[in-house]
């Protein structure tokens, strides 16, 4: 039968007993967790509606506040970690959307982060591809910025040279499940050049210059993006900023400490504030919601080395997303609809309506819910002459991408799709943009399985903008 | 541990997906909104509709099993931790919006609804419902029934019971009872609809609900006043009364939430402001343009030291922002928030304020209050650490002085949160012994052997009441 626990009574004597029985997973649990943060959970529920897996499942485990319970009941011996246990835990996309709905303010997604990394210290219940899609990334891939841009041109050759077409045809594909199919029809072109193999490192700001800003490039933005990376470039530069590209940056981390790799992800913390710093940039600007928001916790991230706090502290604070940095520092250029656009036929004097070209946007969780940031790309997107912004219903839910979720948790993912593209679908938007690249992929997935036959556009905000930039008239507007 | 002939018994009913009983489960189903109050189950149980419920009732009438019906676990009294074991009924599933009935204004809806989507729903077909707890994001119309929840607008709409006027429930037994109707006036015999509503799970399973609908106001007007001195602020919601005024919230915050909430969102409130009045007035413009004018003479005719009245939507929001901001700010001050809602006569509101600042000098402990001045339905907050024993000692100490001091004033020890098991030993310094015997004699009535949510209302022992003289 149950027992009560009223804490203060039992906890001693509950840690006591519990440290020499506890298995090597829940010890290293123990260790990890911060005990203040599980404690300010008052679990009011307050969170429960702003989380994506309960609203999809309504159970209780499946919220921050079922999960925060047991991470504690792990820490206070009540229950041992098991399967479930670990199942549970990385059921969590980790969008942190209960984070501003937490009116305690407790730092789920560094509890998450700590549970994380116990287990994957001790795990060995990865399935097959998801054990390989880790290795290849967390330790051969991403912290490796040359072996970015290798894969990326043999991934660009594998899409160029008819391999791609010759893997399809011979079913292929088929070897791999069903969602790994999916993703990899709809990736980009990928490049071997980056943008500092394109650009060089330095760029002037157009006219008086504001301040300097080192650009974050991000790894797969680099390689899948680069584009994108050109244009942010160009826009940061005609907004008044001089923009600097620390060359010996790399991978942000945020891949390997949402997924328990924390060891990895300081070491790239590391290797980045040392690369800006170097640069003296008065902003480090991220055009990847995903990235800015770890490289905004580098602090808390590096928070145990004594050596590296001040310099943490000194990149955290720099970080900026380029919708905000545009917005609250730029000078704005003037942006307007594409010849073409224009809706001729509609004579309606409501300006609205009139507009040919309509757009909508899906937040990038880690942008809202990390870095704040929700009004900044909206305020860009309404600025653009010709064209409406729809607000889509429940554009701050996360779309199921949430890191390499969608590779690892693909149920769980492609049933948040397709209630997300309910809602895009909705809106029947030309173009649905998007602040970061795995959400950017992860809609054009959407717009493929579930679009229903509509020919929605997903693009990110800044080549959306960056096509229709009038440059000429930059100068004169400046406020 | 429950018995594997049992388990299959009520999986046989309610499918294998929906009985749990795994390490995860009973954790997630140990606790609900109260801090420091935690108990294990023996399973969890996920019904679909209420021949499911009244199937599990009889299989756990059977075997004598406790069955504590939970919506979302957000109750503040300690409501749904199953103290005694058995089954958690969750009612998530059965969410549903049966009905709204336009020509009577009713809707009937299932208990597993969350409150919030309920309100977005009705209010989309013109309609209002106003009972609005504050965790209305995400707590149930179940459990709002069976805690007869408030919220801020309970002064001129009142609470949950106002609106509930049917009901269908599922007895220990397993029987279905059927309550009330579609009915404005209903005599026939006892009122078990209203003995259900606030019950706390301790009687009946509730099943559907029929709640009353009434059409919404048309505009609303926002006020904020300051005051230096508590006993004008308090005079100020008795004259509001007095003239005949029943506003649609009248909320009130003390100088030490004030300071909270001042630094928490930078406001810039003056913090020698020993109460904070903020006044809504509801209903056709004209009426509300009269009120809120005369509300402000009055405030000022008390010696406010501030009155703004909002003239904007934007200006209303900005004004709210100190009391909206109230439970964040001191949930933030420390680990453990403890929120309690004494209640007495509106006219003793300063009376009851002051001496919960005396009881918390006296202990030595941190309560900052705010709430409902209209309904004199305070919120005494401790903000504490459920690790410090010492401190969550004196605490307790000085709530049981607080209920005490309000029972004195011609209140009651809780106004919208519950008894439940945080409560119980204090019930009978309210409902006397002899409302506890008669108490006792329904939960027979209905529940023989003392199976719906076993150990609440009722405390094993009461509290002996000391009554304190101050001179």
């Amino acid at each position: 039968m149950a027992k009560t626990m009223e804490r203060n009574d039992t906890a001693a004597s509950q840690k006591e007993a519990s440290l020499t029985k506890l298995n090597p997973l829940a010890q290293k649990l123990k260790l990890n967790l911060n005990e203040d943060q599980l404690t300010n959970c008052m679990r009011c529920g307050f969170c429960l509606p702003a989380c994506p897996t309960f609203r999809e499942t309504g159970l209780e485990a499946e919220s921050p506040r079922g999960r925060i319970a047991l991470m504690k009941a792990v820490a206070d011996g009540i229950m041992s970690p098991d399967e479930v246990f670990e199942e549970q835990m990385n059921h969590c996309l980790g969008c942190r959307a209960c984070e501003p709905a937490c009116p305690a303010d407790v730092k789920y997604g560094q509890l998450i982060e700590q549970a994380r990394d116990a287990i994957e210290d001790h795990t060995n219940s990865h399935r097959w591809w998801v054990k390989s899609v880790r290795g290849v990334v967390f330790k051969q891939l991403f912290p490796k910025q040359n072996r970015m841009r290798l894969a990326g041109g043999a991934l660009q050759l594998y899409q160029r040279s008819g391999l791609r077409s010759l893997a399809r045809g011979a079913g292929l594909m088929k070897l791999f499940p069903e969602h790994l199919r999916d993703m990899e029809a709809i990736l980009p072109d990928a490049s071997p050049k980056g943008i500092v193999q394109r650009m060089g490192t330095h760029h002037r700001a157009k006219g008086e210059k504001i301040a300097t800003v080192g650009m974050f490039r991000g790894c797969l933005m680099d390689v899948m993006f680069t584009e994108t990376n050109v244009k942010t470039v160009e826009l940061l530069s005609a907004a008044g900023f001089e923009v600097i590209i620390p060359d010996s940056q790399g991978c942000c981390g945020a891949l390997h400490a949402h997924s328990g790799e924390t060891s990895g992800a300081k070491k790239l913390a590391r290797q980045n504030i040392e690369a800006f710093k170097a640069a003296n940039v008065d902003y480090i600007v991220s055009n990847a919601g995903g990235c800015g928001a770890i490289l905004t916790e580098y602090d808390h991230l590096l928070h145990e080395e004594a050596e590296w706090r001040e310099d943490a502290a000194w990149f955290a604070n720099r970080v900026i997303d380029i919708s905000d940095l545009l917005v609250r520092h730029g000078r704005l250029p003037f942006f307007s609809e594409l010849a073409g656009e224009t809706n001729k036929q509609n004579k309606s004097d409501d300006a609205a309506s009139k507009a040919a070209i309509r757009i909508t946007y899906q937040d990038s969780c880690h942008l809202r819910n990390v870095m704040r940031s929700s009004n900044a790309p909206r305020t860009l997107m309404r600025q653009v002459e010709g064209v409406e912004f729809v607000e889509m219903h429940e554009a701050d839910r996360c779309c199921g991408s949430a890191g390499i979720y969608n590779i690892t948790q693909p149920e769980m993912a492609g049933q948040l799709l397709e209630h997300k593209m309910e809602n895009a679908n909705a809106t029947a938007a030309h173009y649905l943009l998007t602040s970061n690249p795995g959400c950017l992929l992860q809609m054009k997935l959407g717009v493929q399985k579930h679009g229903c036959g509509t020919q929605m556009k997903v693009e990110h905000i800044v080549d959306f903008l960056h096509e229709r930039m009038v440059e000429k008239q930059a100068a004169s507007t400046i406020s | 541990m429950l018995d594997e002939k049992i388990k299959k018994e009520l999986i046989a009913v309610v499918g294998p997906n929906y009985f749990k009983d795994d390490a995860e489960a009973l954790v997630t189903h140990s606790y609900d909104g109260t801090p420091m109050l935690q108990a294990l189950p023996d399973g969890v149980i996920y019904p679909e509709n209420t021949e499911q419920v009244s199937q599990v009732m009889k299989i756990l009438n059977k075997h004598r099993i406790p069955v504590v019906g939970r919506g979302s676990g957000t109750n503040l009294c300690g409501g749904t931790v199953p103290i005694n074991g058995g089954i958690v009924m969750v009612m998530h599933r059965m969410n549903r919006i049966l009905e709204v009935d336009l020509e009577n204004l009713t809707a009937t809806v299932q208990p597993g609804l969350i409150t919030k989507s309920f309100i977005t729903h009705i209010e989309a077909l013109g309609l209002f419902y106003p009972p609005d707890p504050s965790s209305m994001a995400i707590s149930t119309i179940g459990g709002n029934i069976a805690e007869c929840s408030g919220g801020l607008r309970g002064l001129k709409y009142g609470t949950t019971k106002d609106y509930v006027i049917g009901l269908e429930a599922v007895l220990a037994s397993g029987e279905i009872l059927r309550t009330g109707g579609k009915l404005m006036k209903d005599v026939a015999g006892y009122d078990l609809t209203k003995l259900l509503v606030g019950s706390e799970g301790t009687l009946a399973i509730i099943t559907e609900a029929t709640l009353k609908l009434i059409p919404p106001p048309s505009t609303k007007k926002t006020m904020l006043a300051m005051y230096k001195d508590l006993n004008e602020a308090a005079r100020t919601v008795s004259k509001i009364i007095e003239n005949r005024i029943i506003p649609s919230t009248l909320e009130f915050l003390d100088n030490a939430t004030v300071r909270v909430v001042d630094d928490f969102a930078k406001l810039g409130l003056p913090l020698d402001m020993e109460a904070i009045l903020l006044i809504e007035q509801d209903g056709d413009q004209e009426a509300v343009d009269r009120d809120i004018s005369l509300i402000e003479a009055i405030c000022r005719g008390e010696n406010a030291h501030s009155v703004s009245v909002a003239e904007s939507a934007e200006e209303a929001l900005k004004l709210l922002t100190a009391r909206r901001s109230a439970f964040t700010a001191l949930a933030r001050l420390r680990p453990t928030t403890i929120l309690e809602d004494a209640t007495v006569p509106r006219s003793k509101i300063a009376e009851m304020v002051m001496e919960i600042n005396r009881i918390a000098v006296k202990h030595g402990v941190t309560i900052c209050t705010f709430g409902h001045a209209g309904d004199g339905n305070l919120h005494p907050t401790a903000t504490t650490d459920a690790r410090d024993s010492e401190e969550i000692h004196r605490v307790e100490a000085a709530f049981e002085e607080i209920f005490e001091a309000a029972i004195r004033l011609g209140g009651t020890i809780t106004g919208e949160h519950g008894v439940g098991l945080v409560k119980s030993p204090f019930l009978e310094w309210k409902v006397g012994e002899a409302g506890i015997e008669v108490m006792k004699g329904i939960k027979h009535a209905f529940d023989p052997h003392n199976l719906l949510n076993p150990g609440k209302i009722f405390a094993k022992q009461s509290r002996k009441r000391v009554v304190l003289q101050h001179g």
